[in-house]
C-alpha cells in the first residue's frame, strides 16, 4: 500500500473533506453561540454572520451570573450530579462485585437485572412508587429511581469476572474477607472503568430535566435544564427571576444574547471535562460489549 | 424408622445439601451484604412498578388505593384499541419510528466506514473528538441550538432573506418541518457516538483480508462492499434487533421538548401520551394501560427479532 493510485488520492480527499463538513457542523453552532453571547445587541441586530464580535460585552453573562434562580438550580444540579454519581457507583458495583462472584442465586438475580432491560412498568407506575416511597419534591427521586442502569451494571460484572481468579486466591490467603477484596483490590484495578462509568452516570444527571419536571412541583429545587427549558424552548426571558440586575445594567442584554450565555454556561462543565475522558469513555462503551 | 436405619442416604442427603448451603451462605455472607442495595433497588423501583400495573385492569383512585379500586377487565383495552386518538398516536410513534431506522440507524455504519478510511491516525482521533461529543449534550440544549438556528429571526432564515431574497420559512410551527426535524436532530446528536461499536467491530478484522483483495485487485469501493461491510454485519444484526424492540420509544423527551401546540396532532407518540393522560389528567389506569400495551407489544419485539436473527444464522442477543 506504499503507491497511491489517482483514484485513492481521490477517494482519500472526498472522504477528508466530508469529515470535515460533518465535524464543523458539530462544532459551528457552539462557535456562533460563543460569538453572539458577548455581542451588543446593535450589532447582533446589523451583521449578517456574527462569528467575532467587534465589541465583546459581558452583559448577558453578569445578569445570569446575578439571577438567584440561574444560580440556586445550578447549585441544585451540582449537588444532583455528584450525589446521584456516588450513589450509582456504590449501587452499581457492590451489586455487580456480588453477582461476579457467583453465589446462590446469582443466576435468578442476574435474569431479573436483564428482565428489566426487555420490559419496564412504564410512566405511571413508577410515577406512583416514586410517590408511595415519600420522594415526591425531593432531589432523591431524580437519584433513587435511577440508581442503575442495568446495562452499565451488566458491563461492569463482564469487567469484574474478567479480573484473574488467583488475585482473589492470593487476598484470600492473605486473609482478606469479601468486604476487604472488594475495597482494596477490586475498586483499585477497576478505576478506569469506574471513571468510564462515573463520566456516563455524571452527564445524566447533569442533563437530567423531565424527571424534574415530572417529580418536582417546587420551582426553587428545578435543576438547569428544567430552567434551560423555560428560557430557550419556551422563550421565557422572565425564567430567571427578578429583574433587580437588569435594572442596574446600563444596557440591558437582549433575550438572545441572554439564551446563549446560558446554553454555554450550562453546558461548560461537560466540555471542560469531556477532552480528559475522552479516552476512557470510549474503552467503557466496549468493554463487555465486543468479546473478541 | 426402619428405613431410614436401613438406608441413612435417604433422610441425611437433605440435610447435609442443607448444611453445605448454610455453610456457602455463611461463607458468603459479606457478599449478600454487598448485594442488598442492588436487590433492593430492583425490587422497589422496577419489580413493585411492575406489579403495579394491576392497575390497567382497575379504575384506580388513589384515595382508595390498590386492594379497593375497582376492577373493570379490559375496559381500558378496549378504550385503546377503539379510540381514534389513539390509533393517531400509534400511527405517530410508528411513522417516527420508521422514519429513524430508515435514516438515522445506518448513518453510524457510513460514518464508521468513512472513519475506517482515514489513513491519518491523527486526523481520524480529531474528527471522532468532535463527533462524539453531541452525545453529551441535553436534549434541552440540542433542541436549543435548532430553535435558535431556525426561528423566525434565527441565522438560517436570515441567510434565506438576506441572501437569497427568500420569505422566512417558519421551521417551527409548520408541521410538515417537524418529523424531518427530529430525525436530524437525532442524526446530529448521536450519529457519532453511534460509530463506537462499529469502529470496534472494523478493527477487529483481519488486515490480510484487505491485502488479499488488494492484490486481487479491488479499490476502496471493492474493499469496503466485501471486506468491510462484511465484517460488521453481526454487529449491524445485532444493533438493528436492539433498535427493533424499542420502536415505540420515539425518544420521549426529544419529542416533548419539540412539542408544540401547533403540531400536536402529528408529535403526540405513546410516551407523550402516557404522560399526559396519567400525570397532568390523572387518569392513572388508563395511561397505565396503554404504557402496558407499549412493554408488551415491545418485549414481544425483540423476542422475535432475536428469533428471527437467529434463524438467519446470527448469533442473536442471548
Amino acid at each position: 500500500m506504499k503507491y497511491k493510485t489517482a483514484s485513492d488520492r481521490w477517494f482519500d480527499w472526498t472522504n477528508a473533506i466530508l469529515l470535515a463538513l460533518l465535524a464543523a457542523s458539530m462544532l459551528f453552532p457552539f462557535l456562533y453561540i460563543f460569538a453572539v453571547s458577548f455581542t451588543t445587541l446593535d450589532e447582533f441586530l446589523h451583521s449578517e454572520l456574527l462569528l467575532w464580535p467587534k465589541k465583546w460585552v459581558a452583559d448577558a453573562y453578569l445578569y445570569i451570573l446575578g439571577s438567584p434562580t440561574f444560580l440556586r438550580s445550578m447549585g441544585m444540579t451540582v449537588y444532583l450530579t455528584v450525589a446521584g454519581t456516588l450513589v450509582n457507583l456504590f449501587f452499581t458495583t457492590t451489586f455487580a462485585f456480588s453477582l461476579s462472584r457467583r453465589i446462590y442465586g446469582t443466576r435468578i438475580l442476574l435474569f431479573a437485572v436483564l428482565f428489566t432491560l426487555l420490559f419496564s412498568a412504564g410512566m405511571v407506575p413508577t410515577y406512583l412508587i416514586v410517590q408511595a416511597t415519600g420522594l415526591i419534591d425531593s432531589i432523591w427521586a431524580l437519584i433513587l429511581p435511577v440508581a442503575i442502569a442495568p446495562f452499565n451494571l451488566i458491563i461492569v460484572r463482564q469487567f469484574f469476572m474478567n479480573i484473574p481468579g488467583e488475585l482473589y486466591e492470593a487476598a484470600i490467603v492473605d486473609g482478606a474477607n469479601d468486604l476487604v477484596i472488594f475495597w482494596k483490590l477490586i475498586l483499585p484495578l477497576s478505576k478506569p472503568v469506574l471513571a468510564a462509568f462515573a463520566l456516563f452516570y455524571a452527564v445524566g444527571h447533569w442533563n437530567t430535566y423531565f424527571a424534574g419536571i415530572l417529580y418536582l412541583n417546587d420551582p426553587r429545587m428545578w435543576p438547569i435544564q428544567v430552567i434551560l427549558r423555560q428560557i430557550v424552548v419556551q422563550n421565557d426571558s422572565k425564567a430567571f427571576g427578578s429583574s433587580d440586575v437588569m435594572a442596574m445594567l446600563e444596557n440591558p442584554p437582549p433575550p438572545e444574547t441572554v439564551q446563549m450565555a446560558a446554553i454555554l454556561l450550562a453546558t461548560l462543565p461537560i466540555l471542560l471535562v469531556y477532552p480528559f475522558l475522552q479516552k476512557h469513555f470510549v474503552k467503557g462503551v466496549m468493554v463487555g460489549s465486543v468479546k473478541g | 424408622m426402619n428405613q431410614t436405619a436401613a438406608d441413612p442416604n435417604v433422610s441425611r442427603a437433605p440435610a447435609k445439601v442443607s448444611s453445605r448451603i448454610a455453610m456457602k451462605l455463611s461463607r458468603d455472607k459479606y457478599l449478600y451484604l454487598l448485594a442488598i442495595p442492588g436487590i433492593l433497588y430492583f425490587l422497589v423501583y422496577r419489580y413493585i412498578p411492575m406489579l403495579g400495573t394491576v392497575i390497567a385492569f382497575q379504575d384506580y383512585s388513589p384515595f382508595l388505593g390498590f386492594s379497593d379500586s375497582p376492577w373493570v377487565g379490559w375496559k381500558h383495552f378496549r378504550t385503546i384499541l377503539s379510540a381514534p386518538e389513539v390509533i393517531q398516536v400509534l400511527w405517530n410513534t410508528l411513522y417516527l419510528s420508521f422514519l429513524q431506522i430508515v435514516f438515522a440507524f445506518p448513518a453510524p455504519i457510513v460514518l464508521a466506514l468513512m472513519l475506517n478510511e482515514v489513513r491519518s491516525e491523527l486526523y481520524k482521533r480529531l474528527i471522532q473528538t468532535v463527533v462524539y461529543l453531541p452525545h453529551f449534550l441535553s436534549w434541552v440544549i440540542v433542541v436549543g441550538i435548532f430553535i435558535i438556528f431556525l426561528r423566525g429571526e434565527g441565522l438560517i432564515n436570515h441567510f434565506l432573506e438576506v441572501v437569497l431574497g427568500w420569505q422566512p420559512v417558519d421551521f417551527l410551527t409548520n408541521l410538515s418541518f417537524f418529523r424531518p426535524l427530529i430525525i436530524l436532530q437525532v442524526l446530529w446528536k448521536e450519529v457519532g457516538w453511534g460509530t463506537i461499536l462499529f469502529l470496534a467491530a472494523l478493527a477487529g478484522i483481519n488486515p490480510d483480508l484487505y491485502e488479499a483483495s488488494i492484490v486481487d485487485g479491488a479499490g476502496r469501493w471493492r474493499q469496503i462492499w466485501h471486506v468491510s461491510l462484511p465484517g460488521i454485519r453481526s454487529t449491524i444484526v445485532i444493533l438493528l434487533i436492539l433498535r427493533l424492540g424499542n420502536v415505540l420509544d420515539s425518544g420521549f423527551e426529544h419529542i416533548f421538548l419539540m412539542q408544540n401546540s401547533f403540531n400536536k396532532e402529528i408529535s403526540n407518540v405513546l410516551d407523550t401520551y402516557v404522560y399526559y393522560m396519567g400525570i397532568e389528567q390523572s387518569d392513572f389506569s388508563f395511561a397505565t394501560a396503554v404504557g402496558l400495551f407499549k412493554g408488551l407489544i415491545g418485549l414481544v419485539l425483540v423476542l422475535g427479532a432475536n428469533r428471527l436473527a437467529k434463524r438467519f444464522g446470527e448469533e442473536g442477543i442471548y
